[in-house]
């Protein structure tokens, strides 16, 4: 006898899109909520993951937040045939335990597919389907619109070629439903329905997988210093956290009218107590007291391809000497309302530095920093990610394009005595992204 | 700008940094214009957490510039973090919270660095921290 709880076993059914995110975001959702997970069979060529757990609870947990996946079951069994698959429900020694437990419960039946193309099934084929369960005994009514219980028989197929779907399944997985995942709000944020957006608004998936991997949470306090039109701020609003964006340029943080802007957005996704303030700063003249903690910091930089790197002060400063003088109507031109300051370029390389840094200062120990970086395809061009000695690499999870890629570079601040590697800008490059990256195409 | 970011608020001038009297920003309040956001509603257990980040005496030194001097001396303690096990006089307090911190919206208005002088301004609800070059 042993007293280690028993686990039992689950299936995942993930989506087979951005797998270079998604164990990732299982990982970091798996340790918000301190729940352990072995990956060894874990593999991103496959949809399915069968894991073992402590309870429904923990699995629910798991993945009601997560966008990656589509649902966890509580496994029932598998097989290559139908026939197959009730014989593995028959013989697993679970099975007598779970008939009794959810034996007058009201249920239902689903089915699912993974690359079987459009349905197969006629009506009468899905009941002969469910009548073949009659062994499972379920004796609670059948209710279709909120059923206690819903099983799902899970048919996988093998497509014969890239276009044409397979004939017949090649594998059956049945289980009962634990918990469904947060994929609905990729629907929800689609950019094509939200009311404010621009020409660098972020798409709603990884914006929402962006906010899991950096484990953005309830209660918290988010930061985006390039916030734009704010699209990580309503992702990171979704997901509980109190969030707060900053940008130079103030037409963005405007947005295009009192109705049609960042607020209106979370007024349209009704998280507007979520919603603290956005306000025209320069992320490198940083106005946020020094001790205020913050929790996650998430962001796409700005690389001189849709908007240009600029920070406060003047190109030329030898043009502004004495400009701090003039007087307008009686009054400093510089403290008018109406005055609008001058910017000049910088490398974003020293950006960067200055984005690490200030994170390894304001996150607290285990605060995660995430921020987009985009590389380009060519062999020739090596990609250094930005290193800091209080900050460890997490993850870097690349999106591949046509001619370019991007990443998502996610660090946690370890704190000083992490030591860990540095390559601070100066060693990193002196030449821009823009001509680094981009001069060969477009 | 919701009275809660005054809360955060530092000047944005570095050499300010170094100065006690960079935080919190003096405000105008004869030309500060306030408006009450009735329609944000109070999620209580996010309130609480949140409230953990709040300098009361930021809170109460930007009440004073506003016009409200009769908040209390200390920050409200709650005996729970689980917002049912709160009583009826905790839950009025954080009524009042969220009025003050959260519906209360800084429209127009401006607001000065004590330690170097500076004037940001507030328009249409969004503050403007950007400098002129001599001070960048
Ligand atoms: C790639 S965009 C980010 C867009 C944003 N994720 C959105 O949802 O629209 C980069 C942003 O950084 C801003 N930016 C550039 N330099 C900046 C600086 N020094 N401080 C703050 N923001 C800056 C640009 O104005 C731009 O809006």
């Amino acid at each position: 006898m042993t007293n280690v709880k028993q686990k039992k076993k689950y299936l995942l059914y993930m989506v087979q899109v951005h797998t270079n995110f998604r164990r990732a975001e299982l990982e970091s959702l798996a340790d918000l909520y301190n729940i352990d997970i072995d990956f060894a069979t874990y593999s991103e060529d496959s949809p399915f993951f069968y894991v073992e757990l402590d309870s429904d609870d923990v699995a629910r947990d798991w993945i009601k937040r997560s966008i990656l996946t589509r649902a966890i079951y509580e496994y029932w069994g598998d097989g290559k045939t139908l026939e197959e698959l009730h014989e593995s429900i028959k013989s697993q020694p679970f099975i007598e335990h779970y008939k009794q437990i959810y034996k007058n419960d009201s249920f239902k039946f689903e089915f699912e597919n993974y690359r079987g193309g459009s349905n197969k099934y006629s009506t009468k084929d899905r009941i002969k389907q469910i009548e073949s369960f009659g062994y499972l005994q379920f004796e609670g009514k059948i209710d279709l619109k909120k059923a206690k219980q819903v099983y799902t028989l899970i048919e996988q197929y093998e497509p014969i070629s890239d276009n044409i779907a397979g004939e017949k399944p090649t594998h059956f997985i049945f289980g009962r439903l634990v918990q469904t995942s947060n994929r609905r709000s990729v629907e929800k944020f689609d950019l094509k329905k939200r009311p404010y957006k621009g020409t660098t608004s972020f798409e709603a998936e990884l914006s929402l997988i962006s906010c899991n991997i950096a484990q953005v949470k309830f209660g918290s306090f988010m930061y985006d210093p390039f916030a734009g039109t704010g699209s990580f701020l309503v992702a990171g609003g979704h997901f509980g956290a109190l969030v707060f964006g900053s940008d130079i340029d103030g037409r963005m943080i405007r947005g295009r009218s009192l109705n049609e802007n960042i607020s209106s957005n979370f007024k349209h996704y009704d998280d507007s107590n979520k919603f603290l303030d956005v306000m025209t700063m320069d992320f490198t003249h940083n106005a946020l007291r020094s001790n205020l903690v913050i929790d996650t910091i998430l962001c796409d930089p700005p690389y001189g391809i849709r908007e240009s790197i600029k920070v406060l002060g003047a190109r030329d400063p030898e043009r502004f000497v004495g400009k701090e003088n003039i007087e307008i109507d009686g009054e400093k031109a510089y403290l008018r309302k109406d005055y609008i300051p001058t910017k000049k370029p910088i490398s974003l390389d020293l950006l960067l530095d200055d984005l690490l840094n200030f994170a390894s200062e304001r996150l607290p120990i285990n605060g995660r920093l995430a921020f987009w970086m985009p590389t380009a395809n060519d062999e020739n061009i090596e990609t250094i990610v930005p290193l800091h000695s209080h900050l460890e690499l997490k993850y870097n999870c690349v999106q591949e394009f046509n001619k370019w890629s991007r990443r998502l570079l996610v660090y946690i601040n370890r704190g000083p005595s992490f030591n860990g590697p540095t390559n601070n800008g100066t060693k990193r490059s002196t030449t821009n992204f823009r001509e680094r990256y981009f001069s060969n195409f477009n | 700008m919701k009275f809660l970011t005054t809360n955060f608020l530092k000047c944005s001038v570095r050499t300010c940094d170094t100065s006690n009297d960079s935080f919190p920003l003096q405000y105008d309040g004869s030309k500060c214009e306030l408006v009450q956001d009735e329609s944000i509603e109070l999620n209580p257990e996010f309130l609480l957490n949140i409230l953990d980040r709040v300098d009361w005496d930021a809170v109460l030194s930007v009440a004073a510039d506003l016009g409200n001097t009769t908040l209390p001396p200390n920050k409200p303690v709650f005996s729970s973090t689980s917002v049912d096990e709160l009583n009826e006089d905790e839950q009025a307090v954080l009524r009042d919270l969220h009025v003050l911190l959260v519906q209360t919206n800084i429209v127009e208005g401006e607001m000065k660095c004590k330690n170097c002088g500076h004037i940001y301004y507030i328009k249409n609800s969004i503050p403007n921290l950007l400098l002129p070059p001599h001070l960048a």
